[in-house]
C-alpha cells in the first residue's frame, strides 16, 4: 500500500513561557513568605 | 497530590494553605493561555517572558498575602492582571511599541510602501498619453472648455471670461466633451485601466 499524503492542518503554535521563568516562579514562591503587621504587609525572602 | 482536574479555586485555597504543588499546577495549567495572550500584544518573546514573569510574581504576592477573593475567576483575574501590564509597558515605551526585527517577524509586516510600483508608473502614464490623444479628437470648443477645466485647474467662471461666454454654455461644452469622450473610447474599444 502506498504511503498516504496529508497535510497536517496548521496547528497553532503552543505558545509557552520560558521553563526558566516558571522555575524561577516557583522557587521564588517558595521562598516568599508575607507577614501582615498592623495593615501593613512584609515581604519575606528566605535564602 | 495535586490533580489536572481539581478546580482552580480549590487549588488557590491549596497554595494559599501552603502547598506549592498547588502554584505549579495552576501555572501548568494556564500558562499557554496566559502566555500566548500576552505574545499576541506584545510579539516578542523577551518581553512576553517578563511581563509572564511580573504578572505571577503579583499573583503570587496577592495570594501569600491572603488578599485574594476567591470567587471562581481565578483566570480572568490573572489575565486581567497582564493585560494591565501590557498597558504599562506600552506606556513606558511611550504608546508606540518599538518594533525591533526578530527573526519572528519582519517590521514589513505591518508597514507597506504605497507609492507605484515601476509597472504601475509605466500604466498610470500610458493612460494619460492615450486619453491625451482621445481629448485631440473633441471637437474644439469642447476640447478647450475641458482642458482648461482638468489640465488648468480653471474654474467655470474663469472658462467663461476666457473663452467669452457664458458660464452656462461653458458647462454645457463640459458636458457634452464627457459625453463625446465616452463615445470615443468606446468607438475605439479601448480599455483604460488605472
Amino acid at each position: 500500500m502506498g504511503k498516504i499524503y496529508s497535510k497536517k492542518a496548521q496547528a497553532s503554535k503552543n505558545l509557552k513561557p520560558k521553563k526558566e521563568v516558571v522555575s524561577f516562579l516557583l522557587n521564588y514562591s517558595k521562598a516568599l513568605t508575607v507577614v501582615k503587621i498592623d495593615d501593613k504587609n512584609f515581604e519575606i525572602i528566605a535564602n | 497530590m495535586a490533580d489536572l482536574h481539581t478546580p482552580d479555586a480549590l487549588l488557590v485555597k491549596n497554595y494559599v494553605d501552603g502547598s506549592e504543588v498547588a502554584l505549579a499546577t495552576l501555572i501548568k495549567r494556564h500558562e499557554s493561555k496566559i502566555y500566548g495572550f500576552i505574545y499576541s500584544k506584545i510579539a516578542d518573546r523577551d518581553i512576553s517572558n517578563d511581563i509572564f514573569q511580573d504578572t505571577f510574581i503579583k499573583v503570587i504576592k496577592t495570594l501569600k498575602s491572603n488578599s485574594y477573593n476567591e470567587e471562581g475567576k481565578f483566570l480572568p483575574w490573572v489575565m486581567r492582571i497582564s493585560h494591565n501590564l501590557i498597558v504599562d509597558h506600552f506606556r513606558k515605551t511611550k504608546k508606540m511599541p518599538m518594533y525591533r526585527e526578530t527573526e519572528e517577524f519582519s517590521i514589513f509586516s505591518i508597514m507597506s510602501d504605497d507609492a507605484l510600483t515601476i509597472e504601475g508608473k509605466m500604466i498610470v502614464d500610458q493612460v494619460e498619453i492615450d486619453l491625451k490623444k482621445l481629448i485631440e479628437e473633441l471637437p474644439e470648443d469642447q476640447k478647450e472648455v475641458l482642458v482648461m477645466r482638468m489640465y488648468q485647474d480653471m474654474s467655470f467662471k474663469e472658462i467663461s471670461e476666457v473663452t467669452g461666454v457664458s458660464i452656462n454654455t461653458a458647462l454645457g461644452r463640459m458636458r457634452y466633451a464627457l459625453m463625446n469622450l465616452r463615445k470615443i473610447i468606446e468607438k475605439h474599444q479601448i480599455i483604460l485601466t488605472n
